[in-house]
């Protein structure tokens, strides 16, 4: 622009002056020229301050690109991973989980009154300092369609389990996601969670009676999420029934089917809840749990026949203005309600006592809890749970016919179990938690049993994310 | 039983009926990309923040209101590097959405876009919750924003061709304004140059590098853990015998620590916005950085 403008006024000067010559004087001319020195000067003092002024810019501006460049070099130098087959590594992550129990009561009599042993790991644990199960998770995407996630159970006693292992698919589109193999069921709220991200060391009583603990079965889940603004999810599952309360068969076709609707939004900027309500059916075959008859005889008991479970929970979480770091408060509760209907074959293995015989069985049982924890400060949480279970009504077809008399059946004596549960953990980091847990467990008719739980919970590797 | 299943039915009909609006909808997971896709995009799109600067962005609960808006975004801009690693992958996974997985353009990760600070040398989770791709805080550089700004011009425009020409002539208008705002910033900013600063958490970086201001010490004893009283004694001892200029937290921080130790040690204690929204001048990004140097000047004074 100025160096145009600068050639543009030489120019002219150069034109004008022997034009302007012959029509003037002398001194016309000596004024004319000391004026384009003038203008000469002027601008070489302007082009050199500009020339100046650019060379700057330009030093200065390299010196941005070499530091820009030298921080992108460090930048890619530390996020280089060695171009090996282990660059493509699942996450890894583990939990180790370890308990002090202090328990008033035997645990190997524990029993839940009034509802039959489900044969999964419900009883109150081990007196003293025992180990808890160790969970090893590895989970990474398969392809652009699936992703894998294997979480192994190490027990204690040295066994290992498969506590879920899934595939699902990333991107069925239209609000879709299809799970198979082994995963928790879809039943009500906390089965889906697990157990290191409990907010009590153990499950809430009707979690016990109703789903062997947790429930995990091997099948299909389809899932279908609303285009809606407000969440809205449909599910279905198919699977095994492979546990309880279902029970292995040898059998082509499903032995369980759920059903599950949930819903959820905001209330405000602070609170957020969810609803959930499903329906298991699971098909039994020969589910078997031992009992005392009334004669003190060990009797083998087993179900054959339908049942269906309707479980509604619920939760609730507040943080001030959202923000959970400080203060927050969690409201959490479920209700199962059961009906079974089929054969119940009762069986003494010797016929002095009353031999193997067969009767109809027809139940409706129910049950709930409710908890809540708040985190009153950074770090620490107190929370309390209630839970109460109703032996409701259990018909048996043994009994009604005199065959047998109701105290042969002790299990299925009608009790209404009730547990208070008080609980408080800090967590010194988001990785790691410890609890002191008190209970007040009337889970079995003429027994109170004190529990205590000191128990640490610790997270590793890959970082989690939890569910709602 | 049939009844329910029918009546689920009819339910899930009843919401596909609520009408859809045809704007491109945008996941903003924090407010900071939510203002600036609307300052790219106009009325052209909806956009939905999924956070508020009164909360930490690491501690979101993956809720089912956010499942909801994920299965319907056509884009999802998150900051990235790890900042959402407890939610957004839940929330990208339960959305059944194939538009917005990650690779797909309707995923966007900022820090991805810009030259990251703070890269750890060694992962342990004993030096407290590192993020291996580098500090994510990135929105308080506007230089940063503006690279974003580019790229996400451009991804609307991809997204949505009808309305490409309008997002490439807002976004050349944003950078125009923004670029001349960047200059006005730094030359109102030369008295912040050498500050020396005790921050809450190493949110600072970006800020920091961009102004030639230096943390010398933080209220939370490693990243992420909140503050302990030993921590916060030993940091008074510090300042006690060389003082930083300035304690500095960020709106969604609890101000208690930083009151600790601006009491006992003199030294002055701003609270600033940490993203839109944080502040009532905080209006938009603007806003922000306006409203962040008047308060860094006005405390430095």
């Amino acid at each position: 622009m100025i160096k145009q403008a600068l050639i543009a006024a030489a120019v002219a000067a150069a034109v004008a002056s022997p034009g302007a010559a012959s029509a003037t004087t002398d001194s016309d001319i000596k004024e004319l020229r000391e004026q384009v020195q003038q203008l000469k000067q002027e601008y070489e003092r302007r082009i050199e301050a500009l020339e100046q002024r650019l060379q700057q810019a330009e030093g200065v501006a390299a010196k941005a690109e070499a530091r820009s460049t030298s921080a992108e070099t460090a930048a890619i130098q530390a996020g280089t991973r060695p171009a090996a087959e282990s660059a493509f590594n699942p996450a890894v992550s583990f939990i180790l989980n370890g308990a002090y129990s202090n328990l008033s009561q035997d645990p190997a009599r524990f029993r839940i009154t009034g509802f039959a042993p489900t044969g999964g790991d419900v009883t109150s644990g081990k007196r003293g300092f025992n180990l808890g199960e160790s969970e090893l998770a590895l989970a990474a995407n398969v392809d652009h369609y699936f992703r894998g996630t294997l979480i192994a159970s190490l027990q204690p006693d040295d066994s290992i389990g498969v506590e879920e292992g899934y595939l699902q698919t990333l991107a069925l589109s239209h609000g879709l996601t299809l799970k198979a193999g082994r995963f928790f069921s879809s039943v009500g709220y906390q089965n889906e969670i697990h157990a290191h991200a409990w907010d009590f060391t153990d499950a809430p009583l009707a979690n016990k009676v109703f789903l062997g603990g947790q429930l995990a079965d091997d099948g299909l889940q389809l899932r279908w999420l609303a285009p809606s603004d407000t969440y809205f999810e449909l599910g279905a599952e198919l699977g095994r029934g492979r546990s309880f309360p279902g029970s292995n068969r040898d059998k082509n076709g499903a032995g369980a089917s759920n059903l599950f609707a949930r819903t959820g939004g905001d209330i405000g900027a602070g609170a957020s809840w969810l609803l959930s309500l499903s329906n298991l059916r699971t098909t039994a075959q020969d589910r078997a749990y031992s009992d005392l008859n009334s004669l003190g005889t060990q009797v083998d008991n087993s179900f054959s026949g339908a049942s269906r479970l309707w479980a509604l929970g619920g939760v609730l979480k507040w943080a001030p203005m959202g923000n959970e770091t400080n203060t927050n408060f969690k409201l959490q509760g479920e209700y199962f309600r059961r009906n079974e209907d089929g054969n119940l074959s009762y069986d003494t293995a010797s016929a002095t006592a009353g031999g193997t015989q067969t009767g109809t069985l027809r139940s409706a049982q129910s049950g709930w809890y409710a908890q809540s924890v708040y985190q009153f400060m950074p770090l620490w949480r107190l929370g309390y749970r209630y839970d109460r279970l109703s032996s409701g009504s259990v018909n048996l077809g043994l009994v009604d016919s005199g065959a047998l008399s109701a105290a042969d059946f002790p299990i299925y004596s009608r009790y209404k179990p009730t547990r208070d549960t008080l609980m408080l953990d800090f967590s010194p980091s988001e990785f790691s938690r410890l609890r002191l847990q008190v209970a007040d467990d009337k889970s079995r008719l003429g027994a109170s049993d004190k529990q205590v739980f000191l128990q640490y919970i610790m997270s590793l590797g890959a970082h989690g994310a939890h569910n709602f | 039983m049939k009844k329910i299943i029918v009546s689920l039915m009819a339910g899930a009909c009843w919401l596909l009926a609520q009408p859809a609006s045809a704007a491109l909808k945008v996941f903003a997971c924090e407010p900071e990309w939510g203002a600036l896709t609307q300052e790219l995009a106009g009325d052209k799109v909806s956009v939905f923040n999924a956070t508020t600067a009164a909360q930490d962005a690491h501690h979101i609960q993956a809720r089912p209101s956010l499942i909801a808006r994920v299965r319907n975004a056509d884009l999802v801009v998150c900051t990235g590097s790890e900042l959402e690693i407890g939610w957004l992958p839940l929330l990208v996974r339960q959305s059944g959405n194939e538009r917005i997985q990650p690779g797909a353009p309707g995923y966007l990760e900022a820090s991805q876009l810009v030259t990251r600070l703070e890269i750890p040398k060694v992962l342990d989770r004993s030096l407290g919750d590192v993020h291996p791709e580098g500090n994510p805080h990135i929105q308080l550089d506007p230089r940063n924003i503006a690279k974003v700004a580019q790229v996400l011009g451009e991804r609307l425009a991809q997204l949505d061709p009808v309305n490409a020409a309008a997002y490439r002539a807002r976004t050349a208008d944003f950078l125009v304004r923004w670029n001349a705002a960047i200059r006005r910033w730094e030359a109102a900013a030369a008295p912040l140059k050498g500050l020396t600063l005790v921050v809450y958490h190493k949110d600072m970086a970006y800020l920091n590098a961009w102004l030639g201001m230096r943390d010398v010490g933080s209220l939370e004893p490693k990243p992420g853990v909140p503050p302990t009283t030993a921590h916060l004694a030993d940091l008074v001892a510090r300042m006690q015998a060389a003082p930083a200029r300035l304690i500095v937290y960020m709106s969604y921080n609890s101000p208690q620590a930083a009151e600790f130790l601006s009491e006992r040690t003199k030294i002055p204690a701003v609270v600033l916005p940490f993203t839109v929204g944080g502040s009532d001048k905080a209006k938009d990004l603007f806003g922000l950085f306006d409203d962040i140097l008047a308060r860094l000047l006005s405390a430095a004074k």
